[in-house]
């Protein structure tokens, strides 16, 4: 269970998060601007908050007041951003096994090999990331962020380059993969039609604060009527 | 041709150089991932070279190093001998003067590194070591070239810093630029002409390996 009560401000924008996300796979839906990327950084300790704690399954990642920041990297938790930001001088294996120094060598080449598959980036292991497409770049972000099987995954619209089809095959198979291996996900999107159709609790995020969390086909109701509304649909 | 003040000066160049990469590297790096607002003080020392007249730096060395202060007391009890009018108080000398010319492409190079990238490195447990060394030194290398090449140039072509600091000793502190300088002095034109060829020719060479190393390759127009 991941629980956040923070407060940051940057520049004129204030963002004040006060939650519980206790299921497996929560979206985090807000139109731009909204503070979505900006909590995403508190969480994975890339950003400090101003005031307010986090705390992962009762472990506190951050805590203000007792002056505790984990390090990213030390928090058990993975940020896979919209930008896949892949070391361009690195093939596509030393990529993914860039976070498994603690492994030994066969260790870290069975977990590539795992990861890769599970992303369907098996063919691509040689390949330097100025070779890929832009999906096949996002594919393999989040194969190198997985890799040390973090506690907590984070999402920041990782997919907007993956056309329907693969984004729904690949969205399978994770699921599956990180609910074997008891990885809570918080993903973040501003379209609508994705949160809804996740099935996940949906947490709406509004000029800084989280404004309704349930269910996306209460959270979303109102979304919903209008995205039909503009089609022309009941 | 004196054989032994382009010996001298290669040499010189030659450990500043090295000694200046070793430092550089470092110091450049903590410059760009540091947070403490002390680091603006810590790049004003490393700039201040840049702006120094030569002369006013050899002279506070050339003081600082001497007697008359604890440090160069300390040296003189360990060394056995004052750093000033030798060689290691020049290759001192030569790193201080030299060290914005190595720091500032680093800085620039390695502030030109993606912040995308680092934090990807920071998230998958990488500490400052291994972002220097895995990110930073291999994609800022045309960085790091031209902050060696600079620095030994630099190293090359000083003047008042050697002078004020090593005097004219042949064979001790007795460089290229001395050199150029005594000839010149002695209205020994020829010699000065060659000596003021060697320096020129050692710094083509090392602005086309600059450049030869970091041209962008482009592919064949369309």
């Amino acid at each position: 269970m991941l629980e956040v009560a923070l407060e940051a401000r940057r520049g004129s924008f204030h963002l004040k998060v006060e939650c519980r996300f206790a299921s497996d796979w929560t979206v985090i839906f807000g139109p731009s601007g909204a503070g979505k990327s900006t909590l995403l950084r508190l969480l994975a300790g890339l950003d400090r908050p101003d005031v307010g704690s986090i705390a992962l399954d009762g472990q506190i990642l951050s805590d203000c007041v007792r002056r505790i920041h984990r390090k990213p990297g030390h928090r058990n938790t993975a940020l896979v951003a919209q930008q896949p930001a892949l070391f361009p001088h690195m093939s596509v294996a030393v990529n993914v096994g860039y976070g498994l120094l603690d492994l030994s060598r066969s260790e870290r080449a069975h977990r590539v090999e795992e990861m890769l598959s599970l992303v369907d980036g098996a063919n691509l292991e040689h390949r330097r990331p100025r070779d890929l497409s832009g999906g096949e770049a996002q594919r393999i972000s989040l194969a190198r962020a997985l890799a040390p099987i973090p506690k907590l995954l984070l999402l920041d619209e990782p997919f907007s380059a993956l056309d329907g089809a693969a984004s729904d095959a690949l969205l399978e198979r994770l699921k599956d993969w990180l609910g074997k291996r008891s990885v809570q996900t918080i993903l973040v999107t501003h379209d609508a039609t994705d949160a809804y159709a996740s099935g996940a609790e949906v947490a709406f995020l509004s000029e800084g604060r989280i404004v309704a969390l349930g269910p996306a086909n209460i959270v979303l109701a109102g979304e919903r009527r209008r995205i039909l509304e503009r089609l022309g649909g009941d | 041709m004196d054989w032994q003040a382009l010996a001298l000066t290669l040499r010189l160049a030659t450990v500043t150089t090295a000694i200046l990469v070793l430092v550089s590297v470092p110091l450049s790096a903590l410059l760009i991932l540091g947070r403490s607002r002390c680091l603006a003080i810590l790049e004003a020392l490393a700039t201040l070279p840049l702006v120094l007249p030569p002369t006013v730096l050899g002279f506070f060395l050339l003081v600082l190093l001497g007697p008359r202060t604890a440090v160069g007391r300390g040296i003189i009890a360990l060394l056995g001998h004052p750093l000033a009018f030798s060689f290691s108080g020049l290759v001192v000398g030569s790193v201080i003067y030299s060290l914005p010319f190595a720091v500032q492409p680093l800085v620039a190079g390695f502030a030109a590194v993606e912040p995308g990238l680092v934090d990807a490195a920071r998230l998958l447990g990488a500490n400052s070591l291994r972002i220097v060394f895995t990110l930073f030194v291999p994609l800022a290398r045309r960085s790091l070239l031209a902050a060696a090449v600079l620095t030994f140039l630099h190293t090359v072509g000083e003047f008042g810093v050697v002078l004020m600091l090593g005097g004219d000793i042949p064979g001790a502190t007795r460089t290229l630029s001395i050199l150029l300088y005594n000839q010149v002095e002695n209205f020994d034109y020829a010699a000065a002409s060659r000596t003021a060829a060697i320096l020129l020719a050692l710094s083509v060479a090392a602005l086309l390996a600059i450049y030869s190393g970091t041209r962008p390759r482009r592919g064949p127009h369309a």
